[in-house]
């Protein structure tokens, strides 16, 4: 379970342009849930996911997990338990290594990494058949530079790296942003499938409404660092596009944009 | 004749330079400047120990340690004290100047009288007084293979495949449950290790310590690695290491070539430093690598 407790964070805290974020914001996930947070730019969704995964730090607040308080612990170590997938496909794969080697030096996550040989011969088969279920034609190209290929399939092959080894929590932060309609469907999928077969704790941040409806269990909707809309269950599943899309206006309206 | 020998035999010491440079400058991609202080800190550590008397062969392993201190200072300063790549290096290249002067204990050190790893009581025993020139390029040839062998099976291990992921995408790093700090803090002192250690040899091939044979390492560096990139590498025959070494042969071959059409002069022994200049300037240029930063361009645009 991941508790965020009465979290506040400032930007430029101190100087004329101080900014609050968030003011006393709680939040708490279940262990298996899928959540997909929506909310427009400045909203605090991605704020939210860098004060989980340490990449920024709150001014007060706690970040429990399981009840332990994390969030004094740095960035790196936070990740032994949590997978991110960043907008930006190129973020999670090593551009001037081959798609073997960053399936090998992902799958060594949490391990040592000494001196022993980088290349995992014994799982290559292995990894060539998950690649295999993306059906990229990416099990072909294993001695490939991951740098001349295409977003979508970047991101695909990040999605597999970040979920190949165990991890308690999966965030995603508008993984399918940059790519086209059509490799975004395939990634959301391959998303999905990811999560139920390894039934990972997922946190996903989107514009994407119609994602935010179909996928996950949970639905946010943030708005000036407030959860205006928390939808669980049924109620969830009654929930349209169109009812999302209000919402925004109505946001939208009352915030003058 | 002994202007080739002198060529190969220049380019195959600087090529240990080159391939320390290599892991910086392009697997790190971090531009080291410290390599300006930790070459001739090669050359200060090993004739302190060589004049103590020292087994010339044990300084090799000896300066590489030194230089892997001066790399790791470097890492430290940029990675705890948040100082800018190109600064840290700075900062420690002008405290290497010092530090090179007290280890040395003079800016000039003559070896002439000193065993060294090319001319020795047992090299003599073997050849006689007159050891041939070949004999030195073969061991430096040996040297230089046994550092290129053990680079390359390094780059294959883990923790090699974790140094190029800090250089390509250091986020990955982060990722992964590992400190970049860290990473980077070992490959500058693998880099600078292998820098000293070519300071060192070049001292006991120079049969001198001086102080001011830093100056303009890193140009040296670079140019290897930059020749050895756009002249050799291009083909993907050879190993990336290989086309380094041999772009330092090329890039002293150059060298070598320009300062003899001005040679003799006043002139000529004036401007070695700005025909380097110069052949760098003009190695950049023909060199530029017009492959775009795949990273900056990672959204929808790049396809196989």
């Amino acid at each position: 379970m991941l508790e965020l407790k009465h979290i506040h964070k400032y930007y430029n805290p101190g100087t004329i342009n101080e900014m609050c974020l968030f003011e006393d914001f709680n939040l708490t996930v279940e262990d298996g849930q899928f959540v997909s947070i929506i909310g427009s730019n400045g909203s605090g969704k991605t704020s939210m996911l860098n004060l989980i995964c340490g990449s920024i730090d709150p001014e007060a607040g706690e970040i429990l997990l399981d009840g332990k308080d994390i969030s004094r612990q740095k960035e790196y170590m936070r990740n032994r338990y949590i997978g991110r997938v960043y907008q930006n496909p190129a973020m999670g794969t090593c551009p001037d290594m081959t798609i073997a080697e960053n399936m090998s030096i992902a799958d060594n996550k949490g391990k040592r990494y000494g001196l022993a040989p980088g290349r995992n011969k014994a799982r290559m088969d292995f990894y060539r058949e998950s690649l295999r279920e993306l059906g990229l034609g990416l099990e072909d190209k294993m001695d490939t530079k991951v740098g001349v290929l295409s977003g979508g399939q970047r991101q695909a092959l990040a999605l597999e790296m970040t979920t190949l080894t165990p991890i308690r929590f999966l965030i995603l932060d508008e993984h399918t942003a940059a790519l086209d309609p059509k490799t975004a469907e395939i990634i959301m999928h391959l998303t999905d499938r990811l999560v139920r077969e390894k039934k990972l704790t997922t946190i996903m941040v989107t514009h994407n409404l119609r994602y935010a409806v179909e996928y996950g269990d949970r639905l946010l909707m943030m708005h000036q660092g407030r959860a205006i809309l928390d939808l669980q269950g049924e109620e969830k599943q009654n929930t349209k596009v169109k009812d999302l899309l209000d919402q925004f206006n109505a946001i939208s309206i009352e915030s003058g944009n | 004749m002994d202007f080739l020998l002198n060529i190969i035999e220049q380019g195959l010491i600087y090529g240990i330079l080159a391939l320390g440079v290599y892991i910086t400058y392009k697997i790190l991609d971090f531009p080291d400047l410290s390599v300006d202080g930790s070459f001739p800190l090669g050359g200060a550590v090993a004739a302190v120990c060589i004049t103590n008397g020292m087994n010339p062969y044990l300084t090799l392993p000896v300066t590489f340690l030194a230089g892997m201190a001066a790399g790791a200072f470097t890492g430290l300063v940029h990675v705890k004290c948040r100082v800018r790549d190109l600064l840290s290096g700075i900062v420690t290249m002008t405290a290497l100047y010092s530090v090179n002067l007290l280890v040395a204990g003079s800016n000039n050190v003559p070896l002439f009288s000193q065993d060294t790893i090319f001319r020795n009581s047992a090299l003599s025993a073997l050849f006689g007084e007159k050891i041939p020139t070949w004999f030195e390029i073969a061991l430096l040839l040996v040297i230089v293979l046994i550092l290129k062998i053990l680079l390359d099976l390094y780059l294959q291990t883990k923790s090699g495949y974790l140094l190029r992921a800090v250089g390509d995408n250091p986020a990955l790093v982060t990722a992964l449950a590992k400190d970049k700090g860290n990473v980077k803090i070992l490959g500058l002192a693998i880099s600078n290790g292998l820098v000293a250690l070519s300071g060192c040899i070049f001292a006991q091939q120079a049969r001198v310590f001086d102080i001011s044979s830093g100056t303009g390492t890193l140009v040296i560096g670079l140019a290897s690695v930059i020749i050895g990139f756009s002249f050799f590498g291009k083909f993907g025959l050879l190993k990336t290491s290989t086309a380094v070494i041999l772009g330092s042969i090329f890039y002293k071959a150059c060298v070598a070539l320009a300062l003899r059409f001005t040679g003799n002069s006043t002139f000529g022994t004036k401007a070695t430093k700005l025909v380097t200049a110069a052949l760098f300037l003009i190695i950049l240029i023909i060199g530029i690598e017009r492959k775009k930063k795949v990273k900056i361009h990672a959204g929808t645009e790049t396809h196989s």
